[in-house]
C-alpha cells in the first residue's frame, strides 16, 4: 500500500506572460484557479462539464477547456486568457469584430467564443479539416474558413442567447483580417 | 471530489510502476473523461498519474505501410496528420466527429479509447447502475433507453461506447499496445473490449494498471476510400444515436473488400462482419447493401424506445455505401 | 466647476445602429458578473438536493461533514432560520422552494434539503457529497400525460377559460376539420451563467451581489422573506449571463443570506449546471388538444384550444399555452382552456415567451394543417381569419400590422414561388420545404422610477433599476436618455442594477426597456424643465426623479401585442431523420426599434430558440426515480453553432401611438410561431406532420416509415 499522498502542490503557472506561484489543492481546476485564487475572472463557468465552451482559453496557443484541466497539470505551460488577448487598449481584431458585429448578448459565452475563435483562426491557417470539409485528405488542400466551417469549427461554443449568427461574422471577419496582415508579413 | 495525489511522469515504466503499486490511481491524459467522472463521482481515484507528457506523441509509418499512433497524441493531432487523412481517411472524420475542437486539442487517443460511456444512469451517482456499482441493477432497461444498445447487450447493460475514433478504428483492425510493471503486451482491437455478459463494469481486455502506449494500424488500402457518418439529434457537439465507418474496393461492380463498423448501438465499437461477409464477392448494389445491413442487424434486440436504431443503421449503411461506391467508380 | 449644458441639440440616437456600451468589457473579460466580485473572507456554499422524489427526511447526518477540512457550518430543517413565505410580492406569492430548509417535507427530486458551507469552493463540494441524509421515501407521480385524472382549471395570469359560441354545433356545421393534439416537453432556461449569489452583512445592511432580472424585486422578496426592513437590503446585478425568465428569487441566494448571516462573513452559493435542473425552474411540458373547424374558404366557424401544463404540489404555475387564439384568430364559437395537474416535480416558471412558445407551436402548426385541408396558402389563410378587434375581449387593437409582416416576409422570402404540394424537392440526400406561422406576444409597461442628474461637467448620469440581461437595455437607455435630452449618448452614463436606485420592473414580460425608458424619459423631461431655468449646475448636479406609476395606470384598455411572421426552409434526410433549418427569416411589427444593432440580435436570438425548441431541447424524467436523465448540457441539448444558418429578422413600421419612445418589446416575440414555421417546413420537406417536439431524427424516421406503410398499404 502506497503511503497516502500529498494533496496539494506549490506550483507556477504561466498566465498571459506573467508568473503565478500559488498553492493548489490538486483539486482545483485551472477554471477555479484563476477565477477564485487569482482574480482572473474573464474565464467563464457555464457547466463545469466541458459541455459548454465559455472556459475556452489558450494552452500552449491551442484552444481547451479549462474546467477539465486541472491546475496542477497545467504548471509549465503557457496560459492565455481572455484578459491577455489585447495589446494594451488596441483590442485584437477578433475582439473589435465582436464588439463591432455584436456578436454577444449577454456576454457570458463570449470570452470563451473569443478564445475559441482565435483557436479556430490559427487550426484552420495550418490546414486543418474539420467535420464539415468534404474531402479530408491533404491532397485535397486546406478547405476555404466558409460560415459553414466556422459553425462546425465554433460549436462546442455555446451561446443560449443565440447570437450565433453575428459570431460567425466576426469570425470570418477577423480571419480575413488575419489573413491579410498574414499575407503582408509574407510579403 | 475527494482529495487525490498527483505525480507527473516523464518515463512509462515510472507511470506503471507507479499505479502498480496503488490500485486507487488512475492515469490522467487529457482528463475530458476522467476529471469529468471525478467531479461528478463516478471516478473517486486516490491518485493521479499525469501521462501526457509520457514520449507517446508520435505518429509514424511502420515499415509495413501501416502507422503506429502513440497514445499521448491528441485527438487533433491524430486527425491532422497528413498519413491518417491520406490512408485512413475515415479515421479522422470520426475523431473530428466527435466532441468539440477545445477537447480534441486535449483528449489523447489512449484516453478516446478507455471512454466510459455516457448513459445518464452511470453519470447519476444517485441512480442504479451496474456498471457503476456492480449488482445494483439497470435502470435504462426498463426506464429511458433512447440512445442505448440494440446490439450486444445484456440485461445487466445496455449501455453504448461513446466513442467515434474507436469505431473508425475498429474498422482497420489495429493492435492496441501496453506497458504493466511486468513488461509491454498487445491485444488486438478486436479483443480490446470485452463483451457485457454479467459483468459490465469490466470494459476492456486490458491488464490491471496496464498504460496503453500506442495503437499500431496495419496498412489497409481498402482505407483510403473511407468515410465516417455520425448521426446524431444536435449537428455538432453531440454523441451519436448512430454511426457508420464504412470502406469500400470494388472492382467491375463486385465488392472485393468491405470494412463495415457501427457506432453508438452496442457497448463497444462494432464490426459488422456479417454484414461484410454478405457483401464481400457479390455486387455493390443497394439492395446488397440492405442485405447485408439486415443480416449484421438480424442480432439486433431493441428494447421499446430504440428499435428506430436498426432502421437508422441500415439506412446508413446502404446510403453510405451506395455513395462510396459511386466515388469509386468516378 | 459649474458649467451650463447649453450645446448644440442633438437628436437621433434612437433607430441608429449603436455598439454596446459595455461592450468592450464584455470583449475583454473585465465585466464582471454575480460570482466574480471578490470579498474578503469568502466562504463557499454548496447545496445537497434530495435524492428521492417525495418523501420526509429522517435525519441529516452533519457530525462527520462537520469533521471535513474547511467546513464551517451545515445549514438544514434541522437549523436553519426560519422564514415567511406568507407573503405576496411584486409578482404574487413566492414559490416555497426558494424558502429553504423550512421543514422535513420532500416535495420533488432534487429538493434543496441543506447547504455545506467551508472556506473553499473544493472543500464545500466534497462535503456537500459526503453528507448522508436519511430519508422516509413515499411513491410519487412524475407522468404527465394529457388524461391526467387529477388535472383542473386555473386561471394564473390570465383566466382559465374563455368560451364564446356553441363550439360542437359549429365544428359539426364545418366544411373542414382539423383536430389534432400537439405536445411539447419539457424545456430549461440554461442561461450560460448559473445562478449565483454572494451575501454579506455590510454596516447593518445586508447586500446580495446576484446575477438576477430585477434587483428591486429581489430584494424585495428577500426582505419580505427574512422580515427585514426593506431599505436594509440591497441586491446588486451589474452584468447577467442571461435570465430568460429563470432568475428571480431562488434557492441559493436565501441559503446564501441564511449562511452569511449566521457565519457572518461574506457566502457565495452558485449552483451547478445539474442543480439548474431542478432549482432554477422550468418550462412545463404541454399537451395541447386543437380544433378548428372552417368553411371552404377557409374563414373559422369553430376554434377550440385545450391546454394542460403541469405544476408541483407546493406552488401553482400555468404555463398558459391557450391564450394564444384569445389574440390571434376569431371565430364564430371560440373556446380555449388552461389546465393544470399537480406532479411531484419541482415548479416551473416562466420561461421566454410563457404560454406562447409553446402555444404558438400547436395553434400555428393546426393552421397550417387547415390550410392543406382548404387548399389555400397559409397566409391566405391567416388574412381570411384577421380580426378586426380582439376575439376575446372585444376590445380595439392599439396597432396590428400582422399582415404587413406576411407581406414584406413573403415577398424577401420568395413565398410566390412556394409549390404548396409536399415532399417534392430534393437537394442531394436532403428533402426540402418551406414552413411559416405568425407570432404575437402581448406589449406591457410596468411602473417604474428613475433618476437623472445634470452633473456639473456637462454630462449627464441615470439611475435607474434595470436589468441587462443581455437586451442591451444599458445601451438602449443611453439611446433613449440622450435623445430626451438633445445630447450626444456620450454624454449620458446609464446605471442599472442596484436596488437601491428604486423600484422599476423587471426584465420580463418583454416590458424591461419600454418600462425603464418611460421613467428614463419622464425624468428627462423635468430635467430639461429644471435646466431650462438657468440657474447654473452646483457641484454635486441637479438631479430629478420620476415615477411612471400614474402615466402607466391611465393607459386605456386596448389589445396591445406586438405581431409577426415567421418563415423557415429546412431540409430533411429521411434516411437519417435529421432535419436542419437552412435559413429563417422573421418580420416583426414589434413597435419602434430603439437600437438596430442589438434588437436584431435578440429577435434572431429568439428564433434560434425556435429552432432549438423545434428540434432539440427536451429534459427527460426517469419516472422510476422521478429525477432527471442527463440533466446536462450534454444530455439537454440547446442549438449550437452548427445548428444555426443564416437568421434574418427584420422589421416594418410600428410605433406604438400610447408610448412615449413608442415601444413595444422585443424579448419574447423572436421564438412565437419559429417551432410551428419550422415544423410546417418539416412536413412541407416530407410529407409527414410532426405535432410533437422536438423534432427528433427518431420521431422523423419512425414517423416516416408508418406513413410508407400507409402508402402501401
Amino acid at each position: 500500500m502506497a503511503p497516502a499522498p500529498s494533496t496539494y502542490s506549490a506550483i507556477t503557472l504561466n498566465i498571459n506572460g506573467e508568473k503565478y506561484t500559488l498553492p493548489v489543492d490538486h483539486r482545483t481546476t485551472l477554471l477555479d484557479a484563476l477565477r477564485e485564487h487569482l482574480d482572473l475572472t474573464g474565464t467563464k463557468k457555464g457547466c463545469d462539464q466541458g459541455q459548454c465552451g465559455a472556459c475556452t482559453l489558450l494552452i500552449d496557443g491551442r484552444r481547451a477547456v479549462s474546467c477539465l484541466q486541472l491546475a496542477v497539470a497545467a504548471e509549465g505551460r503557457e496560459i492565455t486568457t481572455i484578459e491577455g488577448v489585447a495589446e494594451g487598449d488596441q483590442l485584437h481584431p477578433v475582439q473589435q469584430a465582436f464588439l463591432d458585429l455584436d456578436g454577444y448578448q449577454c456576454g457570458y459565452c463570449t470570452p470563451g467564443q473569443i478564445c475559441s475563435a482565435l483557436g479556430v483562426i490559427e487550426e484552420h491557417a495550418a490546414g486543418w479539416p474539420s467535420a464539415v470539409t468534404d474531402d479530408v485528405r491533404p491532397e485535397a488542400g486546406p478547405p476555404p474558413l466558409s460560415a459553414e466551417e466556422i459553425r462546425e469549427r465554433m460549436s462546442g461554443n455555446l451561446c443560449r442567447c443565440g447570437a450565433y449568427v453575428s459570431i460567425v461574422q466576426a469570425v470570418a471577419q477577423a480571419a480575413e483580417v488575419h489573413a491579410a496582415e498574414a499575407g503582408e508579413a509574407a510579403a | 471530489m475527494r482529495e487525490f495525489g498527483y505525480q507527473r511522469v516523464l518515463d512509462v515504466s515510472g507511470a506503471v510502476a507507479l499505479l502498480d503499486a496503488d490500485p486507487d490511481a488512475r492515469f490522467l491524459g487529457g482528463g475530458t473523461n476522467l476529471v469529468d467522472l471525478m467531479k461528478a463521482g463516478v471516478e473517486r481515484p486516490a491518485r493521479l498519474v499525469d501521462v501526457r507528457e509520457l514520449p507517446l506523441d508520435r505518429i509514424e509509418s511502420t515499415t509495413d505501410g501501416g502507422l503506429r499512433i502513440g497514445a499521448t497524441v491528441t485527438n487533433s493531432d491524430l486527425a491532422a496528420h497528413p498519413e491518417v487523412r491520406r490512408r485512413y481517411p475515415a479515421l479522422t472524420q470520426a475523431v473530428l466527429a466527435g466532441a468539440s475542437g477545445q477537447l480534441r486539442n486535449m483528449a489523447t487517443v489512449g484516453g478516446n479509447m478507455l471512454q466510459r460511456t455516457r448513459c445518464g444512469y452511470f453519470t447519476d451517482v444517485t441512480k442504479p447502475c451496474n456498471k457503476r456499482v456492480p449488482g445494483s441493477g439497470c435502470p435504462a432497461i426498463e426506464g429511458e433507453h433512447h440512445n442505448h444498445a440494440i446490439l450486444g447487450a445484456s440485461e445487466h447493460c445496455v449501455a453504448t461506447h461513446p466513442s467515434d475514433m474507436a469505431v473508425a478504428l475498429t474498422a482497420f483492425d489495429p493492435v492496441v499496445s501496453y506497458e504493466t510493471a511486468d513488461g509491454p503486451g498487445e491485444l488486438p482491437l478486436a479483443e480490446f473490449y470485452l463483451p457485457v455478459g454479467d459483468t459490465p463494469h469490466r470494459e476492456t481486455a486490458l491488464p490491471p494498471g496496464a498504460l496503453i502506449t500506442g495503437i499500431t494500424l496495419p496498412p489497409a488500402p481498402v482505407a483510403a476510400l473511407s468515410r465516417y457518418r455520425k448521426v446524431r439529434e444536435r449537428a455538432s457537439y453531440a454523441f451519436a444515436i448512430g454511426s457508420l465507418a464504412a470502406a469500400l474496393d470494388i472492382e467491375d461492380g463486385v465488392v472485393r473488400e468491405v470494412r463495415l463498423a457501427f457506432g453508438a448501438v452496442a457497448s463497444r465499437p462494432w464490426r459488422a462482419t456479417a454484414a461484410e461477409q454478405t457483401l464481400t464477392g457479390g455486387p455493390a448494389t443497394a439492395d446488397a447493401f440492405a442485405a447485408a445491413a439486415d443480416a449484421e442487424l438480424a442480432a439486433a434486440r431493441p428494447l421499446p424506445h430504440n428499435a428506430y436504431k436498426v432502421t437508422l443503421m441500415r439506412n446508413l449503411v446502404v446510403a453510405v455505401l451506395t455513395e462510396l461506391a459511386e466515388e469509386a467508380s468516378r | 466647476m459649474t458649467t451650463t449644458t447649453q450645446a448644440t441639440a442633438v437628436t437621433g440616437a434612437v433607430g441608429t445602429a449603436h455598439t454596446r456600451v459595455e461592450g468592450r468589457d464584455k470583449v475583454t473579460g473585465a465585466a464582471r458578473y454575480a460570482g466574480e466580485i471578490p470579498f474578503d473572507e469568502l466562504a463557499h456554499g454548496w447545496l445537497v438536493l434530495s435524492t428521492v422524489a417525495r418523501g420526509r427526511i429522517r435525519s441529516v447526518e452533519t457530525a462527520a461533514v462537520l469533521r471535513m477540512p474547511g467546513v464551517l457550518t451545515v445549514l438544514h430543517h434541522g437549523n436553519a432560520p426560519r422564514v415567511d413565505s406568507d407573503y405576496v410580492g411584486m409578482l404574487g406569492a413566492p414559490d416555497p422552494t426558494s424558502a429553504v430548509f423550512q421543514h422535513e417535507r420532500v416535495p420533488h427530486m432534487g429538493w434543496p434539503v441543506a447547504l455545506v458551507v467551508a472556506e473553499t469552493s473544493e472543500q464545500a463540494r466534497e462535503a456537500a457529497e459526503a453528507l448522508v441524509v436519511h430519508y422516509e421515501e413515499e411513491p410519487h407521480d412524475v407522468a404527465f400525460s394529457a388524461g391526467h385524472p387529477d388535472a383542473y382549471q386555473v386561471d394564473g395570469f390570465m383566466p382559465a377559460v374563455t368560451e364564446k359560441g356553441d363550439l360542437e354545433a359549429e365544428l359539426a356545421a364545418s366544411a373542414l376539420v382539423v383536430d389534432a393534439e400537439y405536445t411539447t416537453p419539457e424545456e430549461h432556461h440554461n442561461p450560460m451563467e448559473p445562478h449565483a449569489a454572494t451575501a454579506l452583512w455590510d454596516g447593518g445592511r445586508l447586500e446580495v451581489v446576484d446575477s438576477n432580472q430585477g434587483t428591486a424585486w429581489v430584494a424585495s422578496e428577500i426582505a419580505n422573506m427574512f422580515s427585514l426592513d426593506p431599505a436594509s437590503v440591497r441586491v446588486r446585478s451589474e452584468h447577467v449571463g442571461g435570465g430568460f425568465g429563470s432568475k428571480g428569487l431562488r434557492a441559493h441566494q436565501v441559503a446564501a443570506v441564511m449562511a452569511a448571516t449566521g457565519l457572518r462573513r461574506p457566502v457565495r452559493v452558485v449552483m451547478t449546471r445539474r442543480q439548474m435542473f431542478s432549482l432554477a425552474g422550468y418550462r412545463s411540458p404541454t399537451t395541447q388538444r386543437i380544433r378548428l373547424g372552417a368553411c371552404a374558404d377557409g374563414r373559422l366557424r369553430a376554434l377550440d384550444h385545450s391546454s394542460l401544463s403541469l405544476t408541483s404540489t407546493v406552488h401553482e404555475f400555468v404555463e398558459p399555452s391557450a391564450g394564444v387564439a384569445r389574440v390571434m384568430y376569431d371565430a364564430d364559437a371560440h373556446h380555449t382552456a388552461n389546465r393544470v395537474v399537480r406532479l411531484d416535480v419541482p415548479t416551473p416558471t416562466w420561461m421566454r415567451a410563457p404560454g406562447e412558445a409553446p402555444g404558438s407551436f400547436a395553434v400555428e402548426a393546426a393552421l397550417d394543417e387547415l390550410a392543406e385541408k382548404c387548399g389555400i396558402d397559409p397566409i391566405e389563410l391567416r388574412v381570411r381569419n384577421e380580426p378586426e378587434t380582439g376575439p376575446v375581449s372585444g376590445l380595439p387593437f392599439s396597432s396590428r400590422n400582422l399582415l404587413a409582416c406576411f407581406r414584406e416576409g413573403a415577398r424577401r422570402f420568395g413565398w410566390a414561388d412556394r409549390d404548396p404540394r409536399p415532399g417534392l424537392r430534393r437537394d442531394g440526400r436532403w428533402l426540402l420545404g418551406t414552413g411559416t406561422a405568425a407570432a404575437s406576444f402581448g406589449a406591457g409597461a410596468g411602473p417604474s422610477t428613475a433618476a437623472m442628474t445634470a452633473e456639473a461637467d456637462g454630462t449627464f448620469t441615470v439611475r435607474i433599476n434595470a436589468a441587462d440581461i443581455g437586451t442591451g437595455a444599458r445601451t438602449a437607455l443611453t439611446l433613449v436618455a440622450a435623445d430626451a435630452l438633445e445630447v450626444a449618448p456620450d454624454r449620458v452614463q446609464v446605471r442599472i442594477g442596484d436596488s437601491d436606485f428604486g423600484p422599476a420592473w423587471i426584465a420580463g414580460g418583454s416590458m424591461g426597456t419600454r418600462s425603464w425608458a418611460w421613467a428614463v424619459t419622464a425624468a428627462a423631461g423635468e430635467l430639461r424643465e429644471r435646466l431650462a431655468l438657468n440657474t447654473g449646475i452646483p457641484p454635486e448636479g441637479i438631479t430629478v426623479r420620476s415615477d411612471t406609476t400614474a402615466a402607466i395606470g391611465a393607459l386605456a384598455q386596448k389589445e396591445r401585442h406586438s405581431f409577426g411572421a415567421q418563415f423557415a426552409e429546412v431540409a430533411v434526410d429521411p434516411d437519417t431523420g435529421e432535419v436542419r433549418v437552412r435559413r429563417m427569416l422573421g418580420i416583426f411589427a414589434a413597435g419602434r426599434i430603439v437600437n438596430p444593432l442589438t434588437a436584431r440580435g435578440q429577435l434572431v436570438g429568439g428564433m434560434i430558440w425556435g429552432i432549438s425548441m423545434a428540434l432539440h431541447e427536451e429534459a427527460v424524467r426517469d419516472r422510476a426515480s422521478g429525477g432527471h436523465y442527463g440533466a446536462d448540457l450534454a444530455g439537454y441539448h440547446v442549438a449550437a453553432h452548427a445548428d444555426v444558418p443564416f437568421v434574418e429578422a427584420d422589421w416594418v413600421d410600428d410605433p406604438d401611438p400610447d408610448d412615449p419612445v413608442g415601444i413595444k418589446g422585443i424579448g419574447e416575440i423572436g421564438i412565437v410561431g419559429a417551432a410551428a414555421a419550422i415544423a410546417n417546413a418539416v412536413w412541407h420537406a416530407t410529407g409527414v406532420r410532426h405535432r410533437h417536439l422536438p423534432i427528433r431524427p427518431d420521431r422523423v424516421l419512425l414517423a416516416g416509415a408508418e406513413a410508407e406503410a400507409e402508402r402501401d398499404a
